[in-house]
Parts: C-alpha cells; sequence; structure tokens
C-alpha cells in the first residue's frame, strides 16, 4: 500500500509539473499534427489509413523517449531525482512510476493522429482490439529506451542528442518508411532488433491487414522488449547512480 | 542508534575513506568536520545508501543499510548540502509529495505539512513556489521536508552553509529542539563553533581517517597542555608592570605570567592554579580583581592541532560553499 501511494504520487507529480505543462501539450498536439500533414502533402493520392501505422508510431517514439530522457536528466541536474533515490521504496517501483507518466503522455500522442484522421475517413474496420495494446507496448518500450538514454546522459541536451541517435535510424530501420523486405540485407538483422519494427508491424496489421508477422508473435517480442529494457535499465540505474 | 564499523570507500586506486568506524548514540547530535574532499560526503553517501562501501558495515537503528535499505531509509531523515525540491511546486505541495514517498496517507500527510509549514515559520509561504523562496526559506523547507516521516535520525549535511544570521539562528534552535525530541542527528559543518555549541560528540575527519572523537569537552582537554587564567583587575598595564610579574612568577613556582595589551594578567602553569592565594595576593597589594577566567582551547584550536589542517582552509571551503 505504502509503494502504491509513493508511486500514483510520483506520477501524478510528474503528470501536472511536466506532461500538463502548456508547451509538452502543444508539442504532443502540433507533432503529430504537422506529421500528418506532411506526409498528405507529399502524397495527395495517399491513402490516410496506409499512413496512419507509421504516424502513431513516430508520434509515440518521439514523444515518448525524449520526454523521459529530458525529464529525468532535469531532476537529476537539480538533484530533486535524489529525493526519489532515497524514498524507502524499491528501485522498480520508481522507475515504474516514471514511466508511467511517460507513457500516458505517448499513448495521448499516438491518438492526434487519430482522431485527425477520423475526421476525413471510416475507422470501423481498425482493431482497436490490438492498436489499443500495440500502442501501449511502443510506448512502454520507447519510454524505457528514453531511460537507457537518461542513465548515459548528464545534461539535458546530452539527453536530447543521444535521442536522436536513436530514434531516426530506427524510423528508417523498423519499416515504417520502407518495407523490411526492400531493405538490404544486412541491415535486416537490426532491424529485427529494433521494438519499433514488431509495434510498426502490429499497427499495419490491425489498421490496414498488411502485416508481416504474427501478432501475437510480435506481441509477444514486444513484451520481452519491455521486460529486456527495464531489467537493463534497473541494472544501469544501480550501476552508475548508486555507486 | 547508528553504528559504523571498518566502513572503507574506494575509487579505483583512490581511497576517499578508510577503514573508519564510530557509534552513534540515541538523541545525540554527532558532529562530523572535515575540510573539503576529505571524506565527509562519502561517509554520508554511504550511511544513507546512495553509494555501496567497499568494505565495513553500517546499521541504523539496528537495521543494516546494506542489507535492508528500504527499511533503514523508513527512519532516516535527510537533508542534502543543496536544497532538492521541487522549484514548480509550492512549499505546502512539496511537503505533500515527500510525504507520500514515505507511503503517509492524504489527511495525514496534508496536516503534517501544514504543522511543519507552521514550526518552520513558513506558514504564510506555504502557497508560493519552491523557486520563489529565499535561501533560507528554502533550507527550511528542505528541512522540514525531512522530518516529514517524523524519523529517528537525522543526517544533516551543512544546514546552514550559505544563509542568513537569522535563518541560521532559526535552525540551530530547531537543531536543538529535535534533539530534546529524541531524534539522532548526524551533522556535518565547516562551522566549528557551531559543532562546538550543538555537538555531544564531534569526530574530526581528514584524507580518509577520523583522527579523533568524543565530547567537545574531552576533545579540548586532549590538547589542553597548560592551564591559564586571565585576570582583569583596576590596573592598567603600566601598573602591572615588570616588578610584580617577576613577584608573582616567584610567589607561584612553574608557573608563567605576562601582561596583555588589554591590560589584562595572564598567568599559564603546568599544574592547576590554585586561586585563592593569588587572590590572597593581590589582595596584599591593594589591587581589586574583576575579573577571573581559565582560558581553554575552542574546538577550532582542537581541529588544528589534531589535524595539522590550518582552520583557514575550512573557512575557505565554507565560502565556497556559501557562493555555491
Amino acid at each position: 500500500m505504502k509503494s502504491w501511494i509513493a508511486f500514483w504520487n510520483i506520477l501524478k507529480k510528474d503528470v501536472k509539473n511536466y506532461y500538463l505543462k502548456p508547451p509538452n501539450i502543444s508539442w504532443g498536439i502540433i507533432f503529430p499534427l504537422s506529421w500528418t500533414l506532411m506526409q498528405l502533402i507529399r502524397s495527395p493520392g495517399g491513402s490516410i489509413l496506409t499512413l496512419l501505422p507509421g504516424l502513431i508510431s513516430m508520434s509515440v517514439l518521439f514523444g515518448t523517449t525524449s520526454m523521459l530522457a529530458v525529464t529525468i536528466t532535469f531532476e537529476r541536474s537539480g538533484r530533486s531525482f535524489e529525493r526519489l533515490m532515497l524514498a524507502p521504496i524499491s528501485l522498480s517501483i520508481m522507475v515504474l512510476a516514471k514511466i508511467a507518466g511517460t507513457v500516458l503522455f505517448g499513448i495521448f500522442n499516438a491518438f492526434v493522429p487519430v482522431i485527425f484522421a477520423a475526421f476525413f475517413i471510416d475507422l470501423r474496420a481498425v482493431s482497436w482490439a490490438v492498436v489499443i495494446p500495440a500502442v501501449l507496448l511502443i510506448a512502454l518500450t520507447s519510454a524505457l529506451l528514453g531511460l537507457l538514454i537518461a542513465v548515459s546522459a548528464e545534461q539535458v541536451f546530452e539527453a536530447q542528442t543521444f535521442s536522436n541517435f536513436f530514434r531516426f535510424p530506427m524510423l528508417f530501420l523498423c519499416g515504417l518508411f520502407i518495407p523490411l523486405s526492400d531493405l538490404p540485407v544486412f541491415l535486416r538483422p537490426i532491424s529485427y532488433c529494433l521494438p519499433l519494427t514488431y509495434g510498426t508491424d502490429l499497427l499495419n496489421g490491425a489498421i490496414t491487414g498488411a502485416n508481416v508477422l504474427p501478432p501475437l508473435l510480435s506481441f509477444g517480442l514486444l513484451l520481452l522488449f519491455a521486460a529486456a529494457l527495464f531489467l537493463i535499465s534497473r541494472h544501469n540505474i544501480n550501476r552508475k547512480w548508486i555507486m | 542508534m547508528v553504528k559504523v564499523t571498518s566502513l572503507t570507500k574506494k575509487y579505483g586506486d583512490f581511497t576517499a575513506v578508510n577503514d573508519i568506524s564510530f557509534e552513534i548514540r540515541k538523541g545525540e547530535i554527532f558532529g562530523f568536520l572535515g575540510p573539503n574532499g576529505a571524506g565527509k560526503t562519502s561517509t554520508i553517501n554511504m550511511m544513507i545508501g546512495l553509494s555501496r562501501p567497499t568494505a565495513g558495515e553500517i546499521t541504523v537503528g539496528g537495521i543494516d543499510v546494506k542489507e535492508q535499505i528500504k527499511r533503514a531509509r523508513a527512519i532516516m531523515g535527510i537533508v542534502p548540502d543543496e536544497s532538492n525540491l521541487y522549484n514548480e511546486m509550492d512549499g505546502f505541495e512539496n511537503l505533500c509529495f515527500c510525504a507520500a514517498l514515505y507511503g503517509m496517507r492524504k489527511q495525514e500527510r496534508e496536516a503534517k505539512a501544514r504543522l511543519l509549514l507552521e514550526r518552520f515559520g513558513l506558514k504564510g509561504a506555504g502557497k508560493r513556489p519552491f523557486k520563489a523562496y529565499s535561501k533560507g526559506m528554502r533550507r527550511k523547507l528542505t528541512i522540514a521536508a525531512a522530518l516529514i516521516h517524523s524519523p529517528q535520525v537525522l543526517f544533516l549535511d551543512e544546514p546552514t552553509t550559505g544563509i542568513d544570521v537569522e535563518s541560521s539562528r532559526q535552525i540551530r534552535e530547531m537543531i536543538m529542539g529535535l534533539k530534546r525530541q529524541g531524534v539522532t542527528i548526524f551533522l556535518t559543518t565547516h562551522y566549528i563553533e557551531e559543532a562546538e555549541r550543538l555537538c555531544d560528540r564531534v569526530a574530526f575527519i581528514a584524507d580518509g581517517q577520523i583522527v579523533a572523537s568524543g565530547t567537545v569537552p574531552e576533545l579540548m582537554e586532549s590538547v589542553a597542555h597548560d592551564h591559564t587564567i586571565r585576570f582583569v583587575t583596576d590596573r592598567n598595564a603600566e601598573d602591572l608592570a615588570s616588578e610584580l610579574v617577576a613577584e608573582l612568577q616567584a610567589g607561584f613556582a612553574g608557573s608563567k605570567v605576562e601582561v596583555r595589551v588589554d591590560h589584562s594578567l595572564v598567568m599559564v602553569s603546568e599544574r592547576r592554579i590554585p586561586l585563592l592565594p593569588v587572590m590572597e595576593f593581590f589582595h596584599d597589594r591593594g589591587i581589586n580583581v574583576y575579573e577571573a577566567r581559565e582560558l581553554r582551547p575552542s574546538l577550532e584550536d582542537v581541529f588544528v592541532e589534531l589535524t595539522g589542517i590550518e582552520s583557514s582552509v575550512l573557512k575557505k571551503d565554507k565560502e565556497r560553499g556559501g557562493r555555491r
């Protein structure tokens, strides 16, 4: 119960202090909106439905990775993160609480292009039972990548630089712009090591029916990625921040 | 209440803390003094579980810090050398958030936050954002945050560094108040006079090793080789001329007497100086004595003698701390 009170209050504090701030809300809306418009202008004849999986993935990826990396690095530089480290709660609870806020922010980001698309196309054929857990798992794995970045960065600008270092190659290797079958053979193993590949494939399947891998396999692998990233992050925090 | 045994911390080849041991009794204020780089922060970080000891044991309230850090932290209050609350939140929210980290329920944490704001004279600033607080107010709220869960042991790292005189005084009074309530306090400070005034026992650390520890009188005794008494009389320096000084030295074998520029007369002896014969000596010569006081070494003198470090080094550290 005590851990739950701490968890809930860390999450509430993060949402209030960071995610509900006007610049972040506007980022959460404007960024996905800009991506959507960009794609529509680039290929006016293209179907919004085929663009949707990519737009959702990008919105979640960009929203979550940078937010968690930046907020943690910011709190560390102001030493307020030390307060959480000194609380009588387990490191796992603290990490989960920090991730939870970012995941919620990622989900919010994901549904901006969906709501936008709903004005233009019929979304009744979309399998929401797949989209919702897929978005959740993309947000979770992306947030954990953000946490990995936060552990390596000392300054906020470093966190932002590291985030881009991961994000942009991921976008081009996950099958979002170029189908995995069209990628050079030597790059494909890298693609299969990226959680976003499986998230995008799930969204493709749920929205356009064009998935390559069985959904259950993608879900399983995403869960595996999430667990591995969580354990690595926890280990890194233990090693780097508790010296 | 706190027991540190053979504690060592190494960073590669560098030994920051070298096999130190000490105990802090319940309800005691234990001062930990030393210049920057002496090993104070490394020690405190190991005690609160922010750093892993290379060797040694730490128990707080009988709980092994290495093995059961969560349980140990539940009875610890920690005030770092820099205020680490949330700038975006107001004073009341900060205290409530800190209480929540200890699993306190909403009603309980709000009541405790109000009580502490009042006790620290911050009631009127409770709704003001932390970033708008003065340095002294920030410090007081940080201490209040450490007390939100009524800890048994309080770690205070440089609590009065860089803040105004009035806030420092209030914080010192608060520390004494906590001691009266039975809270055990581990205090690190650059201010030797603060340690002298507040601490029951003190340890000096230099180059990662404890060079001396004990009660303030014990430490003073350890360097007080001579007994010195200062007399203030109704005569000036010229009247207490060399003839009188020679007579006094002859009358009290083994003592050295000198007249100071402030017209006082100082008598130094290896043995304790009996006051009555000295007073009679003055009385017989029609000299009135207004004050006779034994001069003891200050804790600063003890620090300099035992560590070989000039107290100016501490003062420079203190100034650097104040400018941070």
